[in-house]
């Protein structure tokens, strides 16, 4: 987010029409101008793909202990030092961006499926169906994510599968109440009324003239959440509700670094970074994103 | 505004109750026996049987649920099913850890936050608007355990001005501010960059008003406009977001709890998970429950302090 100077009309930016370029075009050009829509797209990117090449990046496996080396520090072969157990920090670091990811972007997915469904038959059919769903909501988001986590990783049992359902019922709440308001509008205007008088299911309603106008908000929200599920991850597993050790996340790894802090900072140090270097990516993006899609909102 | 705010409490009583049904419910569905927990694996079924027993973790169901809700109902939290303690006794022991860290924090973001942001919306798009609003943006990335692990590792490990680890003796207030300055540091930076983020664009929208440009041109001096007009019109948002995010707060002293070893709520709430004590568990989260309700009754209250217009009927 700096200054924006570029933005002038005289010299011909997107703000004048221009009948030669796309809509689509368009929009990828306002892209680019976001400086930071386009720095947190290249480090998620970059953190995508460290995650899907970490075998090939990992000089060492993130797994195999060798306690003649245990807390080397950073230095020469073991660039971000090695673990109690003799365990290369940077290959664990590396691996640790597959959990990160997975979990931060299936979460969200789960989460934005469940929540947007929820959020839109909630407003489009009214009634006590709406009275529940948007209570249950209410009483769901009044609550920490930290303590909601903890009681549903309690009552799952950790595992990644968990873990990703977990979080995906955190997400679900924000998905429908960004779904909600929308389409209570939506659900009033003329075209709507429109299709049903032709006979159009409710479903078809739903995804064909609803769902269209409300996806683009919820596509952007999905980025800036998918910050907030890495960071609920990694609090997750800090705390041992998460993928269980050996494979490393880094949230574990913070964990187990914790009670060495004192003589072996690296451990810890390392994977912290990686998750606020990861969570801010998806920070920039999505409120790059959210700027674009809404000047308004502009601040 | 007093009657308003023991109706409020009155109609928070459903959402409670709700909540306690799904925290129990939960609870009950977790994998993992506490007497099989307790006892280990090589225990004979008898034994087993029997401590479930004494724990009551024998009777129907529906039979737990009302001995936990009227339980509640008289401030008997229960007993610990791991060491037998009354829960509320442990609850009480750790619930100062907890409120003092939780709004010192609170305290930190709003003294730091507000004029950050009021100075950032009024430099908008200049470089201590765009430092601000980085700033910012990296301090809602910031996990607040991470935060604290670098704060401790400076502070503590590094120059040795406080301790790593612990709440303080509870009857030496001095020790208690030493260990509570860390851990509500990392909770106040954090509150602060949420803050200043919203502050900042509540003032930007209030320095657009009309009125903000009538009070420009009869020649008010600046810091009149700022503060008389703008501010105190932008404060409203200000404290809404200060409600939402104290509530995000209490889900980070969690993780500053376990990072500073602070025997507050978190810590218990932790513990308590590990060892599969579902007594201690369930009655913490209705503590938690509690204390987001006060919050945000807190919050809806002091609405009127900043807002003439505001009545409570």
């Amino acid at each position: 987010m700096r200054p924006r100077k570029t933005r002038r009309i005289w010299k011909g930016g997107e703000n004048t029409p221009d009948s030669s370029i796309t809509p689509r075009q368009r929009i990828l050009r306002t892209f680019l101008k976001n400086r930071t829509a386009v720095i947190g797209a290249v480090i998620a990117v970059c953190v995508a793909g460290v995650a899907i090449f970490s075998p090939l990046i990992a000089p060492y496996s993130p797994v195999r202990q060798n306690v003649r080396y245990r807390f080397q520090p950073p230095q020469g072969a073991h660039i971000f030092g090695t673990d109690f157990y003799g365990r290369d920090v940077f290959s664990r670091v590396i691996y640790g961006a597959r959990i990160s990811l997975l979990v931060g972007t299936s979460s969200v997915l789960l989460g934005m499926v469940l929540g947007t469904a929820m959020g839109m038959v909630a407003a489009y059919r009214g009634g006590r169906l709406e009275t529940l769903i948007m209570r249950a909501v209410d009483v769901m988001m009044s609550f920490p994510d930290e303590v909601l986590g903890i009681m549903i990783m309690v009552a799952l049992g950790s595992g990644l599968f968990n873990l990703i359902l977990a979080i995906a019922i955190l997400m679900a709440p924000r998905f429908a109440r960004l779904a909600y308001g929308p389409t209570l509008a939506l659900r009033e205007r003329d075209y709507v009324d429109a299709a049903r008088a032709v006979g159009c299911s409710d479903i078809r309603v739903l995804f064909r003239h609803i769902l269209p106008n409300i996806f683009g908000e919820v596509l952007v929200m999905s980025t800036l959440w998918t910050a907030t599920a890495i960071r609920l991850e990694a609090n997750l597993s800090f705390l041992g509700l998460g993928v269980s050790p050996p494979t490393p996340t880094w949230g574990n790894m913070i964990r187990t670094g914790l009670d060495h802090l004192t003589d072996a900072w690296w451990v810890s140090v390392f994977p912290g970074a990686a998750i606020l270097v990861t969570v801010l990516a998806f920070n920039m993006l999505g409120d790059g994103l959210r700027d674009i899609a809404d000047p308004k909102l502009r601040t | 505004m007093f009657a308003y705010a023991v109706r409020r409490i009155l109609i928070s009583i459903p959402i409670l109750l709700i909540v306690l049904t799904i925290v129990f419910i939960l609870v009950r569905v977790a994998p993992g026996d506490p007497a099989r927990a307790i006892l280990g694996d090589y225990a004979s079924q008898e034994a087993v049987d029997a401590l479930r027993k004494r724990m009551g973790l024998d009777k129907p169901l529906w039979e737990q649920y009302l001995e936990f809700l009227w339980g509640l109902a008289r401030g008997d939290l229960g007993r610990s099913l791991i060491s037998g303690v009354p829960v509320a006794k442990q609850v009480a022991y750790a619930l100062p850890y907890t409120l003092e860290l939780t709004f010192t924090g609170i305290l930190i973001g709003v003294i730091l936050g507000v004029p950050l942001g009021v100075y950032t919306a009024l430099k908008r798009n200049r470089l201590p608007d765009y430092l601000g609003r980085t700033l910012s943006l990296a301090g809602l990335s910031f996990p607040s355990f991470y935060l604290g692990i670098l704060l401790m590792l400076l502070f503590a490990v590094k120059l040795r001005l406080f301790p790593t680890m612990g709440g303080g003796t509870p009857g030496d207030p001095v020790d208690r501010l030493r260990h509570l300055f860390l851990p509500a540091l990392t909770l106040g930076l954090i509150m602060t960059a949420y803050i200043t983020r919203m502050s900042r664009s509540a003032m930007l929208n209030v320095l657009n008003e009309d009125y903000v440009r009538t009070a420009r041109a009869k020649g008010l001096h600046e810091a009149g406009v700022v503060f008389r007009h703008a501010l105190k019109n932008a404060l409203i948002p200000i404290i809404s977001v200060v409600g939402v995010y104290s509530v995000v707060l209490i889900g980070g002293s969690i993780m500053v709890e376990i990072v500073f070893s602070r025997p507050g709520l978190g810590k218990l709430m932790v513990g308590a998970m590990m060892q599969r004590d579902y007594i201690a568990l369930q009655s913490i989260m209705v503590i938690y429950a509690g204390f987001v309700i006060v919050l945000n009754l807190l919050t809806d209250l002091s609405y009127g302090l900043v807002d003439p217009r505001v009545r409570y009927r």
